[in-house]
């Protein structure tokens, strides 16, 4: 790919952008959000049209007007949000669209195409039976089956979109080696993710993208990771996390032997001032726990305790009015309302200290998101866009401005990061750092363990809906916040 | 990089717009091609017919907005006007049986509504289905309690409320204006009607952000039933009768008039004065068909095909913008 161009209405979003992939090379594409990298891609895929530009396959000028070309030329995509159909078999998604029929009738032959997808399976070392439905898939399985509809259809160039932002560690390692099998085969592999440790173990070359340019290109090897943040950032980003200088205080939060979906008897304690991490792998019941503290799903047994006094909560709404607030995982499903303003979405919570009579003040609502923009860098800084326009890292913000309006005394974060680029991350350390400085009590949730020894307190690790063991200090490693994740509580 | 760049503002005014010229030109051809049309007598014809489905189409635009539907506001306007013209027939003093009649009527709406809520919220069925239901039941029970004549014999008075006039415009205009004024006011001015679009918006985002979604949408299905037995009392008053077939189909003319004003039938977007711009427009073109001999058979085959073009024009002009 050579000098794409794409302009939209305001924003040059790539800027004479080149791009190469070799045949048998993992190619990582880097950069913050809003850098290009999906644009680039799209205009890969067929989705989006470029302004100026040559794409050019094995020497060839190719032209990629839509997705069935890209397919032709052997160009496939995963996309973070697989385009599988939930109610219909693997062997079925795995030939949609290229179904083998019999001979005699255009009926489509079930054996040839379990036999098909089955040996495609297996070319990527996995065994998933191909009648299974895919809504019965884990989403790494799921993502298997994607790699394998790609194969199906005879790739050689093969896109993948933050393909371990939901995996586990050890679904990760077998994505990797999926990865290097197909790279045997000859495949050429772009790949993008905001975890850079990755880049350095599956990736031989590495592009980085900066406001729609391309900064450099070069071998993995020649890197660390510093400089790769520099690059991206275009700043030296001294720290990547903040120095911590809240004090805790008091306890505000005290969970005795809570219970619930997923929960074994909790018990736990955060003070005012206090960052506490949760640590532990996906599945292990931190969301599970945080929606209980929250009153988003039922607790089936034992005490939780705010400032003293017992909390019986059975609604957000009575969480929010006691002072308890949850930024949710997935804010984009579950914190936002996406056709909302930046304002509208801010004020949401709060909207009764905001009423002159019956209706709503609309200057004070006003005035109060403009100083939550300001104060969080939201950018754009119009509070009237929608914030289906805003980029990840901003949503965020904007979620997090909702709720520092509401005073809450104890704040929950879950997986604050995910998918927000460094620059970004920092200021979001910085804010739950001054958080915490002003008395409230932070609960942080993140599978990055660097990310939770950087800017917390105290860890609390859990395990299959146990908590197996609460660390703090300096000294903590990752090795030891791992052994507890993984030590199965015995009953 | 974000690929659409417009704002939500500008493009709710294109779709109030949008529909706006339409309805202009649709006017304007009208009173080109019939001299009578664009008379004041005319006009306020044409608002006192609209005026019941678009009383109805102001409260189902909240249940819209909320990702929602309501089939059974056309056997509540029956079963309302029912109710309300056998509390005029008891015989008590009419200075007090209208007040009665009306209160009556409104609780027996809110009390629909809130049954629909209540199934759509506890039991978790979709609204299309409950609606549904009701629609049959309230229907089936307005057949059954007059035995399916109609409820006759009225005081002359009771008439008033339907075809009276204050200052030249009929009483029913009246209330539809009185309606929409409030409406677009809780819409747009009170956390109700943040509300509203939020849980159209997001459900679960809405929950949890605190709002009580099961209220709202509880809430939402009070006010349809609510504002449709107010209609069933005004259509009553005008027809000077309790009619128990009342109302039959109003939920399509009702549900059209919501659509053609830019809602969308998936929630979170639309505007009551979008509504209000639709009801006018279907009403219009009802109208200037019949000042042009236009026959009934045609007319349905015109408002369908017109309600069609108006929907297709929104999206077209959504998805370019």
């Amino acid at each position: 790919m050579q000098g794409i161009v794409k302009q939209y209405p305001g924003v040059l979003a790539l800027d004479k952008v080149r791009f190469s992939l070799n045949a048998g090379e993992v190619h990582c594409l880097v950069g913050e959000n809003g850098a290009g990298k999906s644009t680039l891609m799209k205009i890969l895929a067929g989705a989006i049209a470029r302004d100026a530009g040559v794409i050019s396959v094995e020497g060839a000028a190719v032209e990629i007007d839509s997705p069935a070309a890209a397919q032709r030329i052997g160009i496939g995509i995963i996309y973070q949000d697989f385009k599988l159909v939930p109610a219909m078999s693997v062997a079925e998604n795995i030939l949609l669209g290229n179904e083998p029929t019999t001979n005699f009738f255009p009926f489509i032959d079930r054996r040839a195409m379990h036999q098909t997808a089955g040996a495609l399976l297996r070319q990527l070392g996995e065994e998933i039976d191909t009648s299974a439905l895919i809504s019965d898939l884990s989403v790494a399985q799921r993502q298997i089956v994607e790699i394998a509809k790609a194969l199906s259809r005879k790739v050689r160039i093969l896109a993948m979109d933050e393909p371990t932002a939901p995996l586990t560690d050890h679904e990760i390692a077998t994505l990797f080696s999926v990865i290097r099998r197909l790279k045997a085969d000859g495949v050429g592999i772009i790949y993008i993710s905001h975890r850079l440790e990755e880049i350095f173990d599956i990736g031989d070359r590495v592009t980085v993208l900066r406001d729609g340019k391309t900064i450099t290109t070069c071998p993995v090897g020649e890197l660390d990771r510093r400089a790769l943040i520099k690059w991206m950032v275009g700043r030296d980003l001294e720290n990547e996390y903040p120095r911590i200088v809240a004090r805790p205080g008091e306890e505000i939060l005290r969970l005795e032997e809570v219970e619930g979906k997923k929960l074994k008897r909790v018990s736990l304690s955060l003070r005012s001032g206090e960052i506490l991490g949760l640590a532990g792998l996906v599945g292990a019941g931190r969301s599970e726990l945080a929606r209980i503290i929250f009153g988003a799903d039922p607790r089936t047994g034992g005490r939780i305790l705010l400032g003293g006094k017992d909390l019986h909560i059975t609604s957000p709404h009575e969480a929010i009015n006691a002072g308890i607030a949850l930024l949710t995982e997935d804010r984009n499903r579950y914190g936002l309302i996406m056709q909302m303003s930046v304002r509208e979405n801010i004020s949401l919570s709060s909207l009764r200290s905001l009423l002159k009579g019956p209706f709503i003040d609309r200057s004070r609502e006003e005035s109060v998101a403009r100083r939550f923009a300001d104060e969080l860098r939201i950018r754009p800084p119009d509070i009237n866009a929608a914030v289906e326009t805003l980029s990840g890292g901003n949503r965020q913000k904007v979620v997090l401005a909702r709720w520092l309006n509401t005073k809450a005394q104890v704040l929950i974060f879950d997986e604050p990061t995910a998918g927000i680029d460094v620059g970004v991350k920092y200021e979001i350390y910085t804010l739950i750092n001054r958080l915490a400085e002003n008395g409230i009590g932070v609960l942080v949730i993140s599978s990055d363990l660097p990310e939770l020894l950087g800017i917390c307190h105290r860890i609390a690790v859990m395990c299959e809906g146990a908590l197996t063991g609460i660390v703090s200090g300096g000294d903590v490693t990752q090795e030891q916040i791992m052994t507890l994740a993984t030590s199965r509580q015995e009953q | 990089m974000t690929a659409t760049r417009l704002k939500p503002g500008i493009s709710s005014i294109a779709a109030r717009f949008g529909i706006g010229v339409a309805f202009v030109f649709e006017v304007a051809a009208f009173a080109l091609l019939s001299p009578y049309f664009f008379t004041p007598d005319n006009l306020l014809n044409v608002s006192l017919q609209a005026s019941i489905t678009a009383i109805i189409a102001a409260g189902m635009t909240f249940v819209i907005l909320t990702g929602g539907i309501d089939l059974s506001v056309g056997s509540v306007v029956a079963l309302a006007g029912i109710l309300a013209t056998s509390v005029i027939r008891t015989g008590v003093p009419f200075a007090l049986a209208l007040p009665l009649a009306l209160l009556v009527s409104i609780l027996f709406g809110a009390f629909s509504g809130a049954f629909a809520g209540l199934f759509i919220t506890r039991f978790s069925i979709t609204p299309f289905i409950v609606t549904l239901a009701l629609m049959t039941i309230w229907r089936g029970s307005a057949f059954v309690y007059t035995e399916g004549r109609p409820i006759w014999e009225l005081p002359e008075s009771f008439s008033t409320l339907g075809s009276g006039r204050i200052l030249a415009l009929p009483i029913p205009t009246i209330v539809m204006i009185i309606v929409y004024v409030i409406s677009h006011l809780t819409l747009t001015r009170t956390r109700f009607g943040r509300y509203v679009y939020a849980v159209g918006g997001n459900i679960e985002a809405a929950r949890l952000a605190g709002i009580r979604t099961n209220r709202v949408l509880v809430e939402v299905y009070v006010l349809a039933g609510l504002l449709s037995a107010l209609s069933g009392v005004l259509l009553a008053s005008r027809m000077n009768s309790g009619q128990p077939n009342a109302g039959i189909s109003y939920e399509l003319d009702v549900i059209a008039a919501v659509v053609v004003g830019g809602t969308s039938l998936a929630g979170g977007k639309g505007t009551i004065i979008g509504t209000f711009i639709g009801a006018m427009l279907i009403a219009v073109l009802r109208n200037g068909l019949n000042l042009l001999n236009v026959s009934s058979y045609v007319q349905q085959v015109v408002v369908g095909a017109v309600i069609l073009l108006a929907v297709m024009m929104d999206r077209l002009r959504k998805s370019s913008s």
